[in-house]
């Protein structure tokens, strides 16, 4: 579905990816790992058409998106919930996922689709008419999920879901990747929370300093030694 | 001295300077572009008025009409050939653009039509006057309110109401995830700049009914007040504009009255004290958005 070849990509003066090739499979669960500065998110961001890689291709179903706006992508059903959240915080609940659901234009299947999110996320249909920024961290990021899952994504994209968030919400959002993952929704997953992540995914590559290092299952990475310093090194900032 | 005249004054005043307010912070909120260029809209509204009041003949009303649309073309031209062409490249860049475009347009006027004032024919309802409680009103003052009140609905329920709507708003809070969510940037930047062209022309009809001339530098003094009151009021947030433009009216109107008559021709000095006490206090202007604090990218 998804296949990166060779992507190299500069962020400012910085050479963020220096040849990268990953690839995700129809209803596969595939994550990012590594640490911060690896070029996970710079990664993300040359698919959603943010970043324009300046070597290598990007296909999706079989065709090139490379060098398309940010909104060609979306259209083409690819989906980013990008770190940090992004929800517009002055936009109400209600109409932040009003655009999240820009592509899709019957009004039926925006109704289903509501109907869909709300089962997912309770608390949404509570806080409809509050303006975004008024959400906490949790309903933010659940926001910002649900925004994405409005326009039915083929391919979803989610930039370190869990950051910020207290230990109980991370469980929360971890069960929910894993419920869409069961629901045949496509996903690449950037994470740092490695030992959660390798309990949900099919896959995961592993990057550092622009290169993938690694990849494979998650059997055959939890015996690698890289991925064991990382471990260490997430569960101990953890217990901090 | 503050009587019932003073007040209509006052607020019609203040009713002109909230749309002139309102046609730039809609651009500057998505695109963070002062548009410099934006008093020539107004200007090109008024030659709009001036050719086809004095040479056709026309009825009153569509020639108001086509004086907006020829404001809105104008926006969305400049736009179009413009500022698309440098918008990815730098603010900078479009900052000068926006120079550039309010240089040749002034100049365009200058070379085709004179540097000369020129009359503009404005119907007879401009110049005349109604008695309300025993105070003499000028109609021009009751339509400037009315209009503004008029614009602000539609605004506000094209803002809330409309798909599109929600997306400029979106857009100011975060232009690139709006993109991200599959909305054209063009689209919506477009869009800003019809609203902010239709807001030009409808200022030019009410700006024009004061002095009853256009020049080709017309366009400066509107765009200072539209600059200064989205200071005041607020360079990210449409309210801020409106309340801008308001505060913008009402110390001025308080200066012409509390001012001795030998200090009235500094008025605009005394005016500028004022902004510089506000920014003082609230230097993100009286009503700060929501937006301005949350951490960029």
């Amino acid at each position: 579905m998804l296949e990166l070849k060779n992507i190299h990509a500069r962020y400012g003066a910085i050479t963020a990816l220096r040849g990268i090739a990953i690839s995700v499979s129809q209803g596969e669960l595939v994550a990012l790992l590594g640490v911060n500065g690896a070029g996970k998110s710079t990664t993300l961001g040359s698919i959603a058409g943010v970043l324009r890689p300046w070597q290598g291709d990007i296909l999706f179903e079989g065709r090139s998106i490379l060098g398309k706006s940010p909104e060609q992508i979306a259209r083409l059903g690819i989906s980013l919930v990008p770190e940090g959240r992004d929800i517009f915080p002055s936009l109400t609940v209600e109409e932040n996922l009003r655009l999240g659901a820009f592509t899709r234009s019957e009004k039926t299947e925006y109704s289903r689709n509501l109907g869909e999110v709300f089962e997912l996320f309770p608390v949404l249909k509570e806080r409809l008419q509050q303006p975004g920024g008024t959400l906490s961290g949790g309903e933010q990021q659940q926001l910002a999920i649900a925004r994405a899952l409005m326009s039915k994504p083929r391919l979803l994209m989610l930039d370190e879901p869990s950051l910020g968030l207290a230990p109980a919400l991370v469980d929360q959002i971890f069960e929910l990747i894993a419920r869409l993952h069961q629901r045949d929704v496509t996903i690449l997953l950037v994470e740092q929370n490695v030992n959660r992540t390798l309990e949900i995914v099919d896959r995961a590559y592993l990057m550092n300093t622009g290169l993938i290092e690694n990849q494979g299952t998650p059997q055959q990475l939890r015996t690698h030694a890289d991925i064991e310093g990382m471990y260490m090194g997430v569960g101990r900032q953890a217990k901090i | 001295m503050i009587n019932l005249e003073f007040i209509i004054n006052t607020l019609s005043l203040g009713s002109l300077y909230a749309m002139l307010a309102l046609g730039l912070v809609i651009i500057y909120g998505i695109l963070r572009l002062v548009n410099f260029a934006y008093g020539e809209l107004i200007m090109m509204g008024g030659y709009t008025m001036f050719l086809l009041a004095g040479f056709t003949p026309l009825p009153w009303l569509v020639v108001a009409v086509l004086a907006v649309l020829a404001a809105m073309l104008t926006s969305l031209f400049t736009e179009m050939v413009a500022f698309r062409p440098v918008r990815e490249k730098s603010l900078t860049a479009m900052l000068i653009t926006s120079f550039a475009v309010s240089t040749l347009l002034q100049n365009g006027a200058l070379l085709i039509i004179s540097p000369r004032a020129r009359a503009v024919d404005l119907p007879q309802l401009f110049q005349t006057s109604v008695m309300i409680a025993g105070t003499n009103v000028p109609w021009r003052n009751i339509l400037t309110i009315v209009t503004s009140v008029v614009m602000l609905t539609l605004l506000t329920l094209l803002l809330r109401r409309t798909v599109l709507g929600i997306a400029l708003r979106a857009a100011a809070d975060n232009f690139t995830m709006t993109r991200m969510l599959g909305v054209p940037a063009n689209t919506v930047i477009s869009t800003a700049f019809a609203i902010s062209g239709i807001m030009a022309g409808i200022v030019s009809i009410f700006w024009i009914a004061r002095s009853a001339t256009v020049t080709p530098a017309l366009g400066a003094p509107p765009l200072l007040v539209a600059f200064v009151a989205t200071v005041i009021g607020g360079m990210r947030s449409l309210t801020g504009a409106v309340v801008g433009g308001f505060v913008y009216a009402i110390i001025i109107s308080l200066l012409g009255i509390f001012l001795p008559p030998n200090l009235l021709e500094f008025r605009e000095a005394f005016m500028f004290v004022f902004v510089i006490i506000i920014l003082l206090f609230r230097p993100q202007g009286l009503i700060s958005s929501k937006t301005s604090v949350e951490r960029v990218g």
